[in-house]
């Protein structure tokens, strides 16, 4: 111990002067830690409180609430109504296999479904709603709150979803929406922004075309959320918007009408303001009733509307292509008035048959017409004199005169996608697509709106409407505009273009025009002679009102629904000698083989303001399919004129 | 010299009471207040388990040191091989009939307590270390027989603490030892040799790690490789520490913690929960709790004549602040993520044990600072 003296002190030494090398060291390290704790909180707090806020919240996106659709008056077309869900979120149950089997037998699900809802299970994100039913019956709502206690996880919720009252009425107007495919949202950002699991988007009609407009803006639910995606509590709520609504010019009467008097036929019937364009009704028969594709259609309804033969998924208004017949006429008449190749006092013999080029040409009436002028060739739609017409004019000319009054052309711009702009042939066209000159013959079967023209429905109502006003260009429209011009300013404008010459088909000029004043409506007239138009528009008249014109038996003699209409009935297949020597009546031959019927009409005559096109597909005659229809459609639109003035009137003094 | 240990010896209760290191109560006071209140905010705010039973240890263990430090130091000095033998038979025990949690067999059952010996040898082994150099000259220190005996002393445990396996406290424990052979005089060289040796071997240490170890070496030094996976840890701590801000979200607004994105809470990363809820004032504030902790214990090693209390209270203040650097640093990023719970903070009985015992002997040491032990 004694010895040790100076060793220990220098053990004391030693260790002293090692613990005060090692408390530097600490210093050192305490204030390294201390710098440390300064970056992460002080320097780099915002990234990490960013960072931190991203760990604990979550957003659930709530479907948007789709925009309505009214007709003109303010009825609602497609709407909302509410229904019964059912959701489970699958992490929040404790045994889903128990639940499922459990709900699987209160609602009951079928296997099918069943296997359905396991496979989405998988496919989503645990913390993700799993819809489990998307429109439960009364029924199957209540008693699965009857059971709720034992379905912990399960969550009965009363959503939105669309509706479609008037059911088949509109359909092809307004198409139908579905669940967004993968399509949908490769083709749409807003769809894909706005998407949550079971949106339903438009997939047909307006629905598609208005997309962006009706589709509305999510609610947005902030959650705080734990490490396993669990919700712990709502931080805030963001209602969305209810999508755009969207006011139509329909007339839900008349188009409740269109599709009651086209009940188990095929064709359509459409009706416009021929001033305003607006179109009054628009229907294709047959239709489907669009809810059944709200869930998910089932196999048999699917199988039903796709096997159809005639064709229910098919506009064919706007995408039915068909040869006009002698609806055609009017047209074709004026186009040789205003080309001056003959004078309302031409005549030709009708003997029913005509020789020319080596080929028989038949008129419709075996018997013939005898001696005829232009205005009796109209009334009694001589095929006869308009095969004489029609050479003498020729069809680049006449296609001129066609194509100015819409034929072949699509009426809306691009408000249909399936929209089908049809056909009038000329010469080049032909050279040009198949290859082949132009046969003489051809333009006289063209003359009577067969052979290579192609029309829908709604270009010869658009026709009929542009000659019923005089002859001025018109914009159809289906949706109502607030800052719609009036009826006396469109027809001012008219009077005006009536006057000045040079606006007379001068297609340059038009184009250049449109392209510094894209939004004005010019109204342009569409003839040279407007003589012409009322000659034309005069016969229209006698063939529906005096004793001999072709849709007599279907005239109104009260002057307030009186009409002039011209008929057509369009040959769908070549008729051999043999079948026209038996002349069968319609209903003796295949229904494929039956021609079509059509009608197009204006009224009231005195005063007319508004046109209308009925086809039926394969319906036989024109005059005997087609007119009675229109006729009852016509008296229904004029009994509705004064209520639509009202909203009309009404419409200007809010602007 | 006789008449000093006589004097102290005769050392009456409330002389002994007087002499009680008062700072170095009240901040261990402080320190278990600071570590209830977090365990609280662990728990969610509501007196749960975790909350319950680290107050009960607290209480229990912290009046056991006041009453351990009654002892003599002696006591101490002439318990110190036993202690030693005895903590790492209980290592042993572990070693063959432990109890496995998390895939590691750390804990012995005493019936009334599941302990963890591990932690009873980080300072046990300073202990050991302390009675071992008291006697020794210090020409003998770097003698062969005594680096190979310390050695073995030190190996010993490292390597039944490591096949357990717990790479964390092996580590502490051979930071620990070291320090206190370095302190004891040991020639600087032998621990630059043993810095290179360490070096060169360091390729295969790596191939010795377990796949979970190199994956947290690795997510050390990018924690953005896995971010749900091995660096996950480093990256929500980091989130929680520097979202805290300047004053911290408030008591119970821990978001990380309550929304279970922080791993471990209750454990290793105590600190980063008190830290997000605090924010950089209340982390400084506990930063300075402890500095001024491990300053009280080294500086009643400086003023103890007896040169076992001096090397075990530079040694066990030393070690203190090893731990809170090495855990502190760890949640930080700064260091590989190895399991080292933060000293009284932590949730863990053993732990508490350990440091309640390691702070009765340096209470005991202030208390009986004049005398010499021979």
């Amino acid at each position: 111990m004694f010895s040790g003296d100076d060793s220990n002190v220098r053990k004391f030494n030693t260790i002293n002067r090692r613990v005060f090398i090692l408390s530097l060291a600490k210093g050192i390290v305490f204030t390294g830690i201390l710098a440390r704790l300064f970056t992460l909180q002080i320097s780099e707090n915002k990234k990490y409180l960013t960072l931190s806020d991203k760990n604990r919240l979550r957003e659930w996106r709530l479907p948007p609430v789709r925009g309505e659709f009214k007709d003109y008056f303010d009825k609602t077309i497609a709407g909302n109504i509410e229904v019964y869900q059912l959701h489970v979120i699958p992490e929040q149950v404790e045994n889903f296999k128990y639940l499922m089997i459990r709900l699987k037998n209160i609602l009951p699900l079928s296997n099918n479904e069943f296997a359905k809802i396991i496979k989405k299970k998988n496919q989503q994100k645990p913390w993700e709603t799993l819809i489990i039913s998307e429109n439960l019956t009364w029924d199957q709502f209540s008693k699965v709150n009857f059971y709720l206690h034992e379905l912990s996880g399960a969550k009965p919720v009363l959503s939105v979803a669309r509706s479609y009252p008037f059911k088949e009425n509109y359909t092809h107007v307004l198409g139908y929406v579905a669940q967004a495919s993968e399509n949908d949202l490769l083709n749409n950002e807003n769809i894909k922004n706005k998407h949550v699991p079971g949106l339903r988007v438009g997939k047909t009609g307006l629905e598609k075309s208005f997309e962006n407009d009706l589709i509305g803006t999510n609610g947005v639910q902030r959650y705080e959320v734990n490490a396993f995606g669990k919700r712990i509590k709502q931080v805030n709520f963001q209602k969305g918007n209810k999508g755009k609504e969207i006011k139509l010019t329909l007339d839900t009467e008349v188009q409740k009408l269109c599709n009651d008097l086209l009940a188990n036929k095929a064709g359509s019937i459409s009706v416009m303001d021929i001033y305003s364009g607006e179109i009054i009704a628009m229907h294709s028969s047959p239709s489907f009733d669009p809810n059944l594709f709200l869930y998910g259609i089932s196999y048999k309804d699917w199988d039903d509307i796709r096997d159809n033969p005639d064709k229910p998924l098919i506009n064919k208004t706007i995408s039915g292509l068909y040869s006009p017949g002698s609806t055609i006429k009017p047209i074709v008449a004026l186009s040789a008035l205003e080309n001056n190749v003959i004078s309302p006092n031409f005549k030709v013999r009708c003997t029913g048959k005509m020789e020319m080029y080596g080929q028989t040409y038949h008129c419709w009436k075996k018997k013939g017409h005898g001696v005829v002028d232009l205005r009796g060739a109209i009334i009694q739609s001589c095929d006869t004199y308009f095969y004489e017409m029609s050479r003498r004019l020729g069809v680049d000319r006449l296609k001129v005169t066609a194509s100015r009054f819409g034929l072949g052309n699509k009426v809306f711009d691009n408000l249909y996608k399936e929209e089908k702009g049809g056909l009038f042939p000329s010469t080049s066209w032909k050279k040009a697509n198949l290859g082949q000159g132009w046969v003489l013959g051809e333009t006289l079967i063209t003359g009577i709106g067969q052979g290579y023209v192609q029309t829908t429905p709604l270009q010869l109502c658009l026709m009929t409407a542009q000659l019923a006003n005089g002859g001025f260009k018109i914009y159809p429209t289906l949706v109502s505009n607030k800052n719609q011009e009036s009826l006396e300013k469109i027809k001012y404008k008219m009077a005006q273009n009536l006057i000045t010459e040079e606006k007379y088909d001068s297609s340059i000029i038009r184009t250049a025009e449109e392209f510094f004043n894209p939004g004005e409506k010019d109204y342009k007239k569409l003839f040279r002679n407007q003589e012409n138009v009322k000659f034309v528009l005069e016969a229209m008249f006698a063939s529906t009102n005096q004793w001999n014109g072709t849709s007599y038996k279907s005239r109104i003699e009260d002057p307030k629904y009186q009409f002039a209409g011209k008929t057509g009935t369009a040959q769908v297949k070549k008729i051999t000698e043999e079948q026209r020597e038996l002349d069968l009546e319609t209903s003796q031959i295949p229904y494929d083989d039956r021609d079509h019927a059509w009608f197009v009409a204006f009224g009231p005559y005195k005063n007319p303001r508004y046109s209308i096109s009925v086809f039926v597909e394969h319906g036989g005659s024109g005059s005997k399919a087609a007119a009675p229809l229109a006729k009852q459609v016509i008296k229904k639109v004029i009994d509705r004129h004064e209520e639509r003035e009202k909203i009309r009137r009404r419409n200007l003094v809010n602007i | 010299m006789f008449q000093q240990s006589s004097y102290s010896e005769q050392l009456t209760f409330f002389q002994k009471l007087k002499s009680f290191d008062f700072v170095l109560i009240f901040s261990v006071l402080l320190l278990g207040l600071i570590s209830n209140i977090s365990m609280f905010s662990t728990d969610g705010g509501e007196l749960l388990y975790h909350t319950k039973s680290h107050l009960i240890r607290f209480v229990v263990f912290f009046v056991m040191m006041l009453f351990l430090s009654f002892l003599n130091l002696r006591f101490w000095h002439s318990t110190a091989y036993l202690f030693y033998v005895i903590v790492l038979g209980f290592l042993v025990w572990a070693s063959l009939y432990g109890i496995t949690a998390s895939g590691s067999q750390r804990w012995v059952n005493l019936y009334f307590i599941n302990l963890q010996p591990s932690e009873l040898m980080k300072v046990a082994i300073i202990v050991c270390f302390a009675r071992y150099f008291h006697r020794e000259q210090i020409t003998n220190v770097s003698s062969f027989k005594n680096i190979i005996l310390s050695l073995a002393i030190l190996v010993m445990p490292i390597v039944l603490v490591v096949s357990q396996p717990d790479l964390g406290t092996s580590i502490l424990i051979a930071a620990s030892g070291l320090i206190v052979l370095w302190l004891a005089g040991l020639n600087i060289r032998y621990f630059v040799y043993s810095a290179l040796v360490l070096l060169v071997s360091f390729p295969f240490v790596i191939s010795f790690l377990k796949p979970y170890q190199k994956l947290r070496i690795l997510s050390f030094f990018n924690p953005d490789r896995d971010p749900l996976g091995a660096g996950y840890q480093i990256i929500q701590s980091k989130i929680a520490v520097g979202s805290g801000g300047f004053a911290g979200k408030g008591f119970l607004q821990g978001t990380q913690s309550y929304l279970e994105f922080l791993p471990e809470k209750h454990t290793d990363f105590i600190f980063t929960l008190f830290s997000e809820e605090h924010g950089f004032i209340g982390s400084v504030f506990l930063l300075i709790l402890y500095a001024i902790l491990i300053y009280r214990i080294i500086k009643i090693g400086s003023i103890s004549r007896s040169y076992f209390g001096r090397l075990f209270c530079f040694g066990f203040g030393s070690a203190i602040f090893i731990y809170v650097a090495v855990n502190m640093s760890m949640v930080l990023g700064l260091l590989p993520i190895v399991g080292s719970p933060l000293p009284i903070m932590s949730y863990g009985g053993s732990s508490m044990l350990a440091t309640m015992i390691g702070l009765s002997i340096v209470m005991s040491t202030k208390i009986y600072h004049k005398q010499i032990i021979n």
